[in-house]
C-alpha cells in the first residue's frame, strides 16, 4: 500500500499495520529531513507531488516488491508539503518470513520510489535562497 | 495537425511556465513534441531524458502520440525520498 500525507508520519502506528503471526522479520526506512545538502546549510524543505500519479506509480512498485521477494506485507508512505529539519519525509515497512527478503524489499521499494514517483523537492537554505533538487543539477550537466 | 493540448506544470516547469495549467494548440505528434515545442516557448532547457510525461493521468513514454483533448503532464526530475 503506498500513501501520500500532508501530516506527520508516526512510523510506530504504521509498523504495526505489519504485524503477521507468520513473519519472522521486519525491516524499514526512514527518509529524514537533514540540515545540509552538497555543502550548504538547509533549513527547511518543500516537498510537491503529484499525488494520484504518485500512489498508482508507488503501488506498482510494491507489487513489484511482491513479485521479486518472499514478502508478507509491504508499505509506503511519503510526506508532501512544507517540512522542518528532523522530520521524516519517507517510511518504507517490510514484513517477511526472513531477514533477506525483508532487506531487500526495503532497499527496493525505497530506491524505485525515489526515482519514480512524481515528487519534488525544494531545499529552502540558511542564506534565504532555495533550489529544486535535481532539477538544477540536471540543467547544468545536461 | 494542430492540437488543443491541456497541458500541466509540475515544480521548476511550473515556475518556468508561470502557471500550473493552459491550453494550447500545437503542431504536436508526440509528448516529445509536446515538451520540445513548450520548451522553446517558455525558454527552458532541461533534457528529456531526465523528465516524465503522463498523458490523461497515466504514465506516458516520450513517444506516445498525443491526442486532440488530451491532458499532458509534464514532468521535471524527480526526487521524492
Amino acid at each position: 500500500m503506498m500513501r501520500m500525507t500532508e501530516r506527520p508520519i508516526d512510523p510506530e502506528a504504521l509498523r504495526r499495520e505489519l504485524l503477521d503471526r507468520a513473519a519472522g522479520a521486519y525491516a524499514s526506512f526512514e527518509g529524514w529531513i537533514r540540515n545540509h545538502n552538497d555543502g550548504r546549510a538547509v533549513t527547511r524543505l518543500e516537498y510537491e507531488a503529484y499525488a494520484p500519479l504518485a500512489v498508482t506509480e508507488g503501488e506498482r512498485v510494491i507489487r513489484e516488491a511482491h513479485e521479486r521477494f518472499p514478502i508478507l506485507h509491504a508499505r509506503c508512505v511519503h510526506r508532501s508539503g512544507l517540512l522542518e529539519i528532523g522530520e521524516c519525509a519517507v517510511w518504507v515497512g517490510v514484513s517477511a518470513a526472513h531477514r533477506d527478503a525483508a532487506f531487500l524489499a526495503c532497499r527496493y521499494v525505497i530506491d524505485q520510489v525515489k526515482v519514480r514517483l512524481p515528487i519534488w523537492k525544494k531545499e529552502h537554505y540558511a542564506n534565504g535562497d532555495s533550489g529544486w533538487v535535481n532539477c538544477e543539477r540536471c540543467a547544468a550537466h545536461g | 495537425m494542430t492540437k488543443t493540448l491541456t497541458v500541466r506544470y509540475f515544480a521548476m516547469f511550473r515556475e518556468h511556465a508561470g502557471c500550473d495549467e493552459e491550453r494550447v494548440e500545437l503542431d504536436a505528434t508526440t509528448a516529445a513534441d509536446v515538451f520540445r515545442l513548450l520548451g522553446d516557448r517558455h525558454g527552458a532547457s532541461e533534457p528529456l531524458g531526465h523528465c516524465k510525461v503522463a498523458i490523461n493521468d497515466a504514465m506516458a513514454d516520450w513517444d506516445s502520440e498525443v491526442a486532440d483533448g488530451d491532458t499532458v503532464l509534464l514532468f521535471p526530475p524527480v526526487a521524492g525520498g
